[in-house]
C-alpha cells in the first residue's frame, strides 16, 4: 500500500499548455513567415544573416553559461528569438560578422551580464541594433533594393543603395509595395503582411497582449493624422497616415519588440502607457530629429521607463479601502 | 446576465484534466467504517478543544469528546462507538502533530440520545450560534471557520445570505452530490438562518457545470420569492468567499474583512446540511461527504465518519493507479499533499485527490515577466513581485505589495509558464508577516501595560 508519494506546496495542478519554451516557440513560429519573406525579397544574403545571427546568439548564450558554470538554458529558445529579431534588424548587405558581433552584444552584454533571461532592462536585439547602428553607421544604413523572387541570388556587391521609404524626401513607393515588403529596408521589417500575420497568431495564442501593439500603432496613426490631416493620397507623398504606418520598423517593433515581456510593464494600464509612449517617441524621432526612423530608440526609451510605469500602475488589492483614521490602522 | 456575475482574475483549470465528470455522476455511498478512528481536537480555525475522555473510556456515536476552549472554537464529537485507546499527538494533514483522541471501533454503532431542537421556527441567531458551537459545526468548504462565531448575532444588519454551492476545485464533487439528494434539507436550514437573521435575499450560487444540481435546488425553493438560484460561470476560484460575494452582489469585501461587514453571510451547502442535521435531528457533525478521485482504481463520493484514516478511503477506491505520484488532502488547487496513509479525515476535508506524475509541476525557471499571474490573480495582486520580494527576504516590501490579501487559490502558480512557486512564496510571506504583526502587537501591549 505504502508507495513513494511526493509532497509539495499547493497548487498541485499546473497549466501544461504554457511554458516559457512554448511561448518562445510561438514567437519563432510567428516570425517564420517574415523570415521567408525576407529571403524572398533580399535573397541568399538574408538567409545567411538569419542563420548566422541565430547560431551565434545560441552559441553566445551557451558559451557564457558554460564558462560561468551556470545551468545551460539554451533549450528555452529565448536566444533563438533574440537571434531572429536581431537578423530582422540588419540590412541585407551587412557583412556576416555584423550579425555575430550583434548577437554576442545582445546575449552577453545586454542579457547575461544583467542576470540572464528575465533580468535585462532593455530589449537585447534592439540594444544590439542600436550599438551596431552607432558603431558601423555606413554598414547598417546602406539599404539594398529588394530583388523580389530572385531566390537565393547572392547579394551582388554592385547592389544599388537607395533611400528607404522614410528617408527625407523619398516617397516613390506604392501602398502595396510598402505592405508586401517590396521596399528597401532592414530584412525583417519590410513585409508588413507576414508581420501582421505573425501578430494575429500571437494574439490568438494569447502570447502577446493586444494593448501594446494597438496603443503603439494607434498613437502613431493619430499623431500623423493630426499633423498631416490625410489618411492616404498619392500626392501627399510620405505625409499621410497609411504611408507612415507601413514604413520603417513600426509594425515589427509594435508586434514583436515592444511586446517583449521582460522589458514591458506587467499590468494592463502599464501596457497601454507603454504603447502610447512608444508611439509618441516614434513620431517625435521620425519628424523632428535627424534620424529618418526612430522605432528602435522609441522602444528602448520606453524599456528604460518600464520599472517606473510598473511602479505607478501597480494594482490595488481587491477590496482595498483607504484606512479611515490613522489610529485605527495602527491598531489593526 | 452572465457577464454580470463575474469577478476579476481567475482561471479555468478543468480543461482536459478535470476529474469532476468522473465522480459527479456517482451517488454518495457509505463505506464500511474503519476499525480505528483518529479524531483531532482541533478541526477548526481557532483554539483547540480540551479532550473530555481518557484512555479506556467507552464512547458512543455523537458523544462530545472535545470541549471548545476559546471564543473561536467548536466542539468535537465521537464518530464511532467503542473504546478510547489513547489521547496523544498524531501527525495530521499539515505534517504537524496535534492532540487526537484515538478510538477503537466496536462496530455496534451505538448512538447517544439525540435531542432535536423542539421549536426550530422560533430559533434566533443566538440560539443557532450556540447550537452550532455545541454541535461542532464549522465551515465545510475547507476554511473550517467555527459556525458558532460565524452565526453570532451580527453588529450590522445582514440583508443577503449566499449559499455556496460553487465547488470550483477540480476533481471534487462532494457538494454537488449532496445538493442532489439533500436539497430540501439544505433549503430548510437556510430558511432557519434567513428567519433568525431577518435576511431579505438568498442567493444560491452554483457553477454551470452542475445543471442537475441547479435544477434540483430551483425545485426545492420553488415558490419562495426571496430565493434565487444563480448559475455561475465555471471559473476558479468562484467558490472563494470574496469572489462569490462580489459576483452575486457586486460588494467588495474589505482587505482582511469578512463578508458580514457588507451585510452578506456566506454559507457552504455542506455546512448548511450539517446545520439541518443539528437542528432537526440533533446529530452533531460526525460525518461529511468526501470525494476520492484522480489516479485511483474506482473514484467515488463517500459519506465518511470524521477521523477515518485515509487508507480506508483508498482501499474503498480499490487502491492507486500505477502512476499515482501524489495524494492530496482536499482539492488539487488548495489541498495539502500528504505522504502518510494514517492521516485522518477531518471536518475540513472535502476530498482526497490522487495525481499522476505527468500532472505535477515541472522544473522552475526564470521569471519572464509575462504578466499572466497578474492577469489571473482574483485579489488583483502582483504575485511575481511578491515572489521576488520574498526571495530577497524583503517582507516589508511584500506586505506593501498586499501579500496579506492573498487567498492562496493557486491561480498564479497554475498559470506560470516558468513553473514558479508563486503561491508558495505568498503563503510563506503571509506566515512570516503574520508572525511579525503578532509580535509587534504583543510588544505594544506589553508597553501599554507598563
Amino acid at each position: 500500500m505504502q508507495k513513494k508519494l511526493v509532497v509539495s506546496c499547493s497548487p498541485h495542478l499546473h497549466n501544461k499548455a504554457v511554458s516559457s519554451q512554448r511561448i518562445m516557440l510561438d514567437v519563432i513560429i510567428a516570425l517564420l513567415p517574415t523570415a521567408v519573406a525576407a529571403v524572398w525579397f533580399f535573397g541568399g544574403s538574408a538567409l545567411m544573416l538569419i542563420i548566422v545571427s541565430v547560431l551565434s546568439a545560441v552559441a553566445a548564450e551557451f558559451l557564457y553559461q558554460y564558462h560561468m558554470r551556470q545551468p545551460i538554458t539554451v533549450s528555452d529558445l529565448s536566444a533563438v528569438v533574440t537571434g531572429l529579431l536581431l537578423a530582422f534588424n540588419l540590412p541585407a548587405n551587412a557583412p556576416w560578422w555584423i550579425a555575430v558581433v550583434g548577437s554576442f552584444l545582445a546575449i552577453i552584454l545586454v542579457k547575461q551580464l544583467f542576470g540572464g533571461l528575465g533580468q535585462n532592462f532593455i530589449n537585447p536585439a534592439l540594444a544590439a541594433r542600436a550599438i551596431l547602428m552607432l558603431s558601423w553607421t555606413s554598414l547598417m544604413a546602406a539599404n539594398v533594393l529588394p530583388h523580389g523572387g530572385e531566390w537565393l541570388a547572392p547579394a551582388t556587391t554592385d547592389a544599388v543603395s537607395v533611400a528607404t521609404p522614410l528617408a527625407h524626401g523619398a516617397s516613390g513607393f506604392t501602398l502595396w509595395q510598402l505592405f508586401s515588403g517590396d521596399v528597401p529596408g532592414m530584412i525583417g521589417e519590410t513585409c508588413k503582411l507576414t508581420l501582421l500575420l505573425g501578430g494575429v497568431y500571437l494574439l490568438i495564442r494569447r502570447v502577446i497582449d493586444w494593448r501594446i501593439p494597438v496603443a503603439f500603432i494607434g498613437t502613431v496613426a493619430i499623431a500623423y493624422f493630426i499633423k498631416t490631416g490625410t489618411l492616404y493620397s498619392v500626392e501627399s507623398g510620405s505625409q499621410n497616415v497609411l504611408y507612415q504606418l507601413l514604413s520603417g520598423g513600426l509594425i515589427l517593433g509594435a508586434v514583436f519588440m515592444a511586446t517583449d515581456y521582460v522589458t514591458s510593464p506587467m499590468t494592463g494600464l502599464g501596457r497601454l502607457i507603454m504603447g502610447i509612449g512608444c508611439g509618441l517617441f516614434l513620431f517625435i524621432i521620425r519628424e523632428y530629429s535627424s534620424y529618418p526612423e526612430g522605432c528602435s530608440f522609441a522602444i528602448l526609451f520606453m524599456n528604460v521607463l518600464t520599472p517606473l510605469i510598473d511602479r505607478f500602475t501597480g494594482t490595488k488589492p481587491f477590496g482595498f479601502e483607504k484606512p479611515k483614521t490613522p489610529a485605527k490602522e495602527a491598531k489593526a | 446576465m452572465s457577464l454580470y456575475y463575474r469577478f476579476p482574475g481567475g482561471i479555468h483549470p478543468h480543461e482536459g484534466i478535470n476529474g469532476k465528470s468522473v465522480t459527479s455522476v456517482l451517488p454518495i455511498v457509505e463505506p464500511q467504517q474503519p476499525s480505528r478512528v483518529v479524531i483531532p481536537m482541533q478541526q477548526h480555525i481557532g483554539a483547540p478543544c480540551k479532550s473530555l475522555v481518557k484512555k479506556g473510556d467507552r464512547v458512543k456515536v455523537g458523544m462530545k469528546i472535545g470541549e471548545p476552549t476559546g471564543f473561536v472554537s467548536s466542539a468535537v464529537h465521537s464518530s464511532v462507538s467503542g473504546t478510547v485507546v489513547n489521547v496523544e499527538p498524531c501527525v495530521l494533514a499539515n505534517g504537524l502533530e496535534a492532540e487526537c483522541v484515538i478510538i477503537d471501533n466496536d462496530f455496534k454503532d451505538e448512538w447517544v440520545e439525540l435531542h432535536p431542537v423542539e421549536n426550530p421556527d422560533a430559533m434566533d441567531a443566538a440560539a443557532i450560534s450556540a447550537l452550532s458551537r455545541e454541535m461542532g459545526l464549522v465551515g465545510l468548504g475547507g476554511a473550517t471557520f467555527p459556525y458558532g462565531v460565524k452565526l453570532m448575532p451580527p453588529k450590522v444588519k445582514l440583508d443577503t445570505l449566499i449559499l455556496n454551492g460553487a465547488e470550483c476545485e477540480p476533481y471534487l464533487s462532494a457538494d454537488h452530490r449532496l445538493m442532489l439528494i439533500k436539497a430540501k434539507e439544505i433549503i430548510e436550514a437556510t430558511k432557519r438562518m434567513q428567519q433568525a437573521f431577518g435576511i431579505e435575499k438568498v442567493f444560491i450560487g452554483i457553477e454551470k457545470n452542475k445543471p442537475d444540481a441547479i435544477d434540483v435546488m430551483k425545485k426545492a425553493c420553488e415558490g419562495d420569492k426571496t430565493f434565487s438560484v444563480v448559475p455561475l460561470r465555471v471559473w476558479y476560484p468562484q467558490g472563494g468567499e470574496k469572489q462569490l460575494v462580489y459576483a452575486l452582489t457586486k460588494r467588495r469585501v474589505r482587505t482582511g474583512g469578512l463578508p458580514i461587514e457588507k451585510g452578506a453571510l456566506v454559507v457552504n451547502v455542506g455546512s448548511c446540511y450539517a446545520l439541518y442535521q443539528a437542528i432537526y435531528k440533533g446529530i452533531p457533525l460526525i460525518e461529511r461527504v468526501v470525494t476520492v478521485s484522480g489516479a485511483v482504481q474506482k473514484p467515488g463520493n463517500y459519506l465518511v465518519r470524521i477521523g477515518t484514516p485515509v487508507h480506508r478511503l483508498i482501499e474503498e477506491s480499490e487502491g492507486f493507479l500505477p502512476d499515482a505520484k501524489m495524494m492530496i488532502y482536499g482539492g488539487p488547487m488548495m489541498g495539502m499533499a500528504i505522504n502518510r496513509m494514517d492521516i485522518p479525515v477531518t471536518k475540513g476535508c472535502s476530498g482526497i485527490t490522487v495525481l499522476e506524475r505527468k500532472l505535477l509541476h515541472g522544473q522552475e525557471s526564470a521569471c519572464i515577466r509575462c504578466g499572466r499571474c497578474v492577469e489571473v490573480c482574483p485579489m488583483l495582486l502582483c504575485p511575481s513581485d511578491i515572489d521576488k520580494a520574498f526571495r530577497k527576504g524583503r517582507y516589508d516590501d511584500a506586505e506593501k505589495l498586499g501579500a496579506m490579501n492573498c487567498l492562496e487559490c493557486g491561480a498564479c502558480s497554475w498559470s506560470c509558464p516558468a513553473n514558479r512557486a508563486l503561491t508558495q512564496s505568498c503563503k510563506t510571506c503571509k506566515k512570516i508577516i503574520g508572525e511579525r504583526q503578532r509580535a509587534a502587537r504583543q510588544k505594544q501591549q506589553k508597553e501599554g501595560a507598563k
